[in-house]
């Protein structure tokens, strides 16, 4: 094909891509969104393909149809609550690729002028090794997030200094990597990517299971980071547009949900929730706590005018949000007024407890964000809050001391009642304590959060 | 073991008494041991025996009370002792601790005379109103008590029923009252007398008690000056002169409607502002009530007479100042529940020991004299943020509003703007121009993704995420251009690889998101 076909063609993949970021932007336009990026992806393939020479397509053929193959049956029998491991997986695998690519460009026959060489190898050290901290990263990140390690943050002491200390090991070998000529400095690229693998893991065991929804997304920044390097290695302009959107778009994400939590994009990649404050949280709640019967708790419920129910990850945990949405159909039915409060980093990624109710078909004109809904806790009856805790925590706002100070937080208290479902009276991921659950207006639903709403559910059909 | 002494209280007609056997036997449990003076339980019904029982050691010399404790709770500030003829605050031991109602804005002298004994002392009225200091909170428990009263005073003088009936014998209208200040006086006020079926109506300068107002029934009179009446601490303060006009025109008309009127306005360390003048007494149907729970700082009437009820022109002016101690068991249940918490707080549980945390602002603000020095006003503090704190959660705190109420979009800092400036220049100095072209390509997507994402709601930043990690699978194309045919050698290898990793990438992300996209519905 034509050099120039090509490039109109990587052109329109091009757009089709950025159409399809911006398609995601509204819940009316995001189905296209996805197609546009589907079209502009098999744009870009056959558009590459018609590059490579015919010899190559049976061995193309051969890793791409199995690829394909799997990736769907795997995109098709995930759970909707196992999405932040499968998205932090897939993200491994852009890293990975992103290693193997700047490996075989490096040991591949291109040539490249003198003059360019420098910078040749600069993008291949680069691309390598932010693949490499993507690829160890993400594994890592779903090892936390499928439960396989410890969602406690690994805090080595002197870490910053083990981190730094690396990434100038790592800037110095890719000095000595410049002077070396093509082969021979295979051995400081390969020592360059295990230790960026190291760094990646290191990086993501400091980081607390609470901050997990940024660090896929900046994972997903990493892999467009990757990919962009990718790009400028081989002098492919496709690659560093799509690797700078989703490299951009990632790192914005990550901004927003850092913002979201009040905390800062720095002090989250460095790691450790609530590590400094951790020894000030002692502060120990004198109080009663009230606990009720689901019995009660529908008793409340349907004599409420209106209720704003806040999910958390717990929800997603007891797969209740089926049996909610059969609360939320027979509440509304009988006239009460039924929202949804959504916090911004409710759930393990950013937008998690939507995807539930959707999934459980919850209208989503009735969920609402934070800063939509946090004034309204004054006027509603009652307040159901599941399985979420540091996100209704009022030490937030109101104790300085707590590690969690600043961060916002929906104010359930503010409502008349507040029934919250939990299993036990364990801190949350933060490892705070609540003092929402000694307040005189809050009610402890304690349960299995599935379990509980299915009582609740079968209480209000009888009524 | 520390010992907590409670005297007997001796001003006229209090009838309170700062323990109940229940609060002692908590004393007892946190490790205290606890005196009580003979008869101190008599007006709440609480014989010798019941606090013996609680655990309590009962004196008959009340001398020998005040110096075996190491902490004295009262209720009211000590005063001269009619029986013994000395001050109380003399019979305090050199040294000693003392918890109770101190007012010592109007208490100088006796701040005086604490400190000459060398006392450490802590006003239970200096307890500030923050969340955690709650249980603290001994004058919202006694405003409530006396909110309560307010209308039952009013009632028992009232020649009507409160709630209106339908009977055989005719229509019974029902009362109407007005609040004035929807404090937590004002609204146990307006509670009660909506139990007994009254209409109720409520005033109050801060317009964040509208709500509070409304959701016990009540509505919430409003004038048309726009004036925020909120002061320090959730204190109401002075307003204006045209609020003021306003304010009393209001009461001038509503005094001509309503049948019972109670009064709570106060603002801090001031005394009462005037708020029912005579002429509106007068205006007022013969046979109406005024409670004015003002009447100790002079009132919020006219006409009313501290302590007393008169009746001027057929109207009832109730001014009593002892509506808490006219239900003193349950007065002295909560009131004993505070100083219970109070010295919880200021009990060093390591040490076994009362400590003075000058760090912490509840004690802070309740102690008035320590060790004999006049520790009296503490120093003023913004109202959330505690004194001593790392500096850096203030602002924290502050930006957490802030950006609530921001926009999605920001604005970028201009140093920002320059330092990208600066590193582009660089990298044109430096950068051969072959590469220059991919570079702009970079920026501008940069540039691009920036600008799309801010728009995306934070329902959909799932799906983003997958259908961005989905495309980011482009890395194939670097992939499959290392592909060479059938020679089987490294690149060929890797790049396979690569490619199969990145397959199953995009085929994963599109079709995940897919299911995703499919679930969101109207």
């Amino acid at each position: 094909m034509k050099e120039g076909l090509i490039t109109i063609a990587y052109i329109i993949a091009s757009i089709l891509f950025i159409l399809s970021l911006g398609g995601l932007s509204n819940q009316e336009t995001a189905r296209r969104g996805n197609l546009y990026g589907i079209l502009g992806m098999i744009i870009a393939l056959l558009a590459t393909a018609a590059q490579m020479s015919s010899e190559s397509y049976p061995v193309l053929a051969a890793v791409l149809i199995p690829g394909a193959m799997i990736g769907a049956f795997v995109a098709s029998r995930v759970q909707m609550t196992a999405m932040p491991q499968l998205v932090a997986i897939l993200h491994s695998f852009v890293g990975l690729a992103a290693v193997l690519v700047g490996f075989a460009t490096y040991l591949g026959k291109q040539q490249v002028q003198e003059a360019e060489k420098l910078i040749h190898l600069a993008e291949i050290y680069i691309g390598v090794c932010v693949g490499s901290v993507t690829f160890t990263g993400s594994v890592i990140a779903f090892g936390k997030l499928q439960g396989l390690i410890t969602g406690k943050p690994l805090l080595i002491p002197g870490r910053h200094l083990i981190n730094l200390l690396m990434l100038i090991v790592t800037v110095v070998l890719g000095v000595f990597f410049l002077r070396m000529n093509a082969p021979e400095g295979q051995n400081v690229l390969l020592f360059a990517t295990i230790l960026t693998g190291i760094l990646g893991i290191h990086l993501v065991m400091a980081i607390g299971g609470a901050d997990m929804p940024v660090v896929v997304s900046m994972l997903n920044s990493y892999s467009g980071w990757a990919a962009a390097a990718a790009g400028f290695m081989l002098s492919n302009d496709l690659l560093i547009i799509t690797g700078a959107l989703v490299g951009s778009s990632g790192a914005i994400l990550s901004y927003i949900m850092c913002r979201g939590m009040n905390r800062s994009f720095i002090s989250v990649i460095l790691g450790g929730f609530g590590t400094e404050g951790s020894a000030a949280v002692s502060t120990t709640q004198a109080g009663q706590v009230n606990s009720i019967t689901s019995e009660q708790a529908a008793e409340i419920i349907s004599n409420s005018r209106s209720i704003i129910i806040v999910p958390g990850y717990g929800m997603a945990v007891a797969q209740a949000q089926y049996s909610l949405a059969e609360v939320v159909r027979i509440l509304r039915e009988k006239g009460t007024d039924v929202r949804f409060a959504i916090h911004p980093v409710a759930g393990r990624l950013p937008g998690h407890m939507n995807v539930l109710l959707a999934e459980a078909n919850i209208p989503y004109d009735i969920v609402f964000e934070m800063e939509e809904i946090n004034d309204s806790f004054k006027q509603t009856d009652t307040v159901l809050v599941i399985g979420a805790n540091d996100i209704v925590n009022p030490s937030a706002l109101e104790d300085p001391n707590s590690p969690i100070a600043g961060m916002p937080v929906l104010r359930v208290w503010e409502a008349r009642n507040v029934i919250v479902m939990k299993r036990s009276m364990a801190s949350g991921y933060a490892g705070v304590e609540n003092p929402l659950f000694f307040k005189e207006n809050t009610l402890m639903l304690f349960g299995d959060a599935k379990k509980v709403v299915d009582e609740i559910v079968t209480e209000l059909r009888k009524s | 073991m520390i010992k907590v002494g409670i005297p007997r209280e001796v001003h006229l007609e209090e009838k309170r008494v700062a323990a109940t056997p229940q609060t002692v036997m908590r004393l007892r449990k946190l490790g205290f041991e606890v005196g009580v003076e003979s008869n101190a339980g008599d007006e709440i019904w609480c014989s010798d025996g019941a606090y013996k029982e609680a655990g309590a050691i009962v004196f008959d010399n009340v001398k020998e009370l005040w110096s075996w404790a190491d902490v004295i709770l009262k209720v009211r500030p000590p005063e001269q002792h009619p029986k013994l003829g000395i001050h109380e605050a003399d019979l305090l031991r050199e040294g000693g601790w003392l918890i109770s109602f101190i007012f010592p804005s109007q208490n100088k002298r006796l701040l005086e005379h604490l400190a000459s004994r060398k006392a450490t002392v802590f006003a239970m009225d200096g307890v500030p109103r923050i969340t955690r200091a709650q249980k603290m909170d001994a004058l919202s428990a006694m405003a409530n008590i006396a909110g309560y009263r307010a209308v039952i005073e009013a009632a028992s003088h009232f020649p009507r029923f409160f709630g209106g009936q339908m009977t055989a014998a005719g229509k019974i209208e029902p009362a109407k009252v007005l609040v004035v200040g929807a404090g937590v006086a004002g609204l146990s006020a307006i509670g009660t007398a909506r139990s007994l079926g009254a209409i109720v109506r409520a005033f109050d300068p801060r317009s964040a008690t509208r709500d509070q107002v409304r959701s016990l029934g009540a509505e919430f009179l409003e004038i048309s000056i726009k004036e925020e009446g909120e002061g320090i601490g959730g204190y109401a303060k002075e307003m204006s002169e045209a609020f003021l006009q306003a304010e009393m025109a209001l009461f001038a008309q509503q005094a001509m409607e309503v049948d019972i009127i109670i009064t709570t306005a106060l603002i801090p360390g001031k005394p009462a502002p005037k708020l029912i003048t005579k002429g509106m007494v007068e205006s007022m149907k013969p046979g109406s009530v005024i409670v004015d729970l003002a009447a100790e700082q002079g009132g919020n009437c006219a006409m009313t007479e501290p302590g007393k009820i008169v009746t001027h022109k057929g109207v009832t002016i109730i001014g009593y100042t002892d509506m808490p101690s006219r239900m003193a068991s349950l007065a002295s249940q909560l009131y004993g529940s505070t100083l219970v918490a109070m010295l919880e707080e200021l009990f060093d549980k390591e040490s076994g020991t009362l400590k003075v945390d000058y760090e912490d602002q509840v004690i802070r603000g309740a102690l008035v004299v320590h060790e004999g020095k006049i520790t009296y006003p503490p120093p003023v503090t913004p109202p959330s943020p505690e004194p001593g704190i790392p500096a850096k959660a203030i602002p924290a705190i502050a930006q957490a509003n802030q950006v609530t109420s921001h926009e999605t979009k920001q604005n970028v800092n201009p140093v920002w703007l320059l330092l990208a400036g600066l590193v582009l220049f660089l990298i044109g100095i430096v950068a051969p121009s072959s590469k220059l072209s991919h570079f702009t390509v970079f920026v501008l997507a940069c540039f691009v993704g920036w600008q799309v994402i801010w728009n995306v709601k934070p329902a959909l930043h799932t799906p983003l995420m997958s259908v961005t990690n989905a495309i980011s699978g482009i890395i194939i194309v670097g992939g499959m251009l290392q592909l060479s045919g059938f020679e089987f050698n490294v690149t060929t290898i890797l790049g396979a690889i690569a490619v199969f990793v990145a397959t199953i990438n995009i085929a994963g992300g599109f079709l995940v998101t897919n299911r995703m996209l499919a679930m969101f519905r109207k």
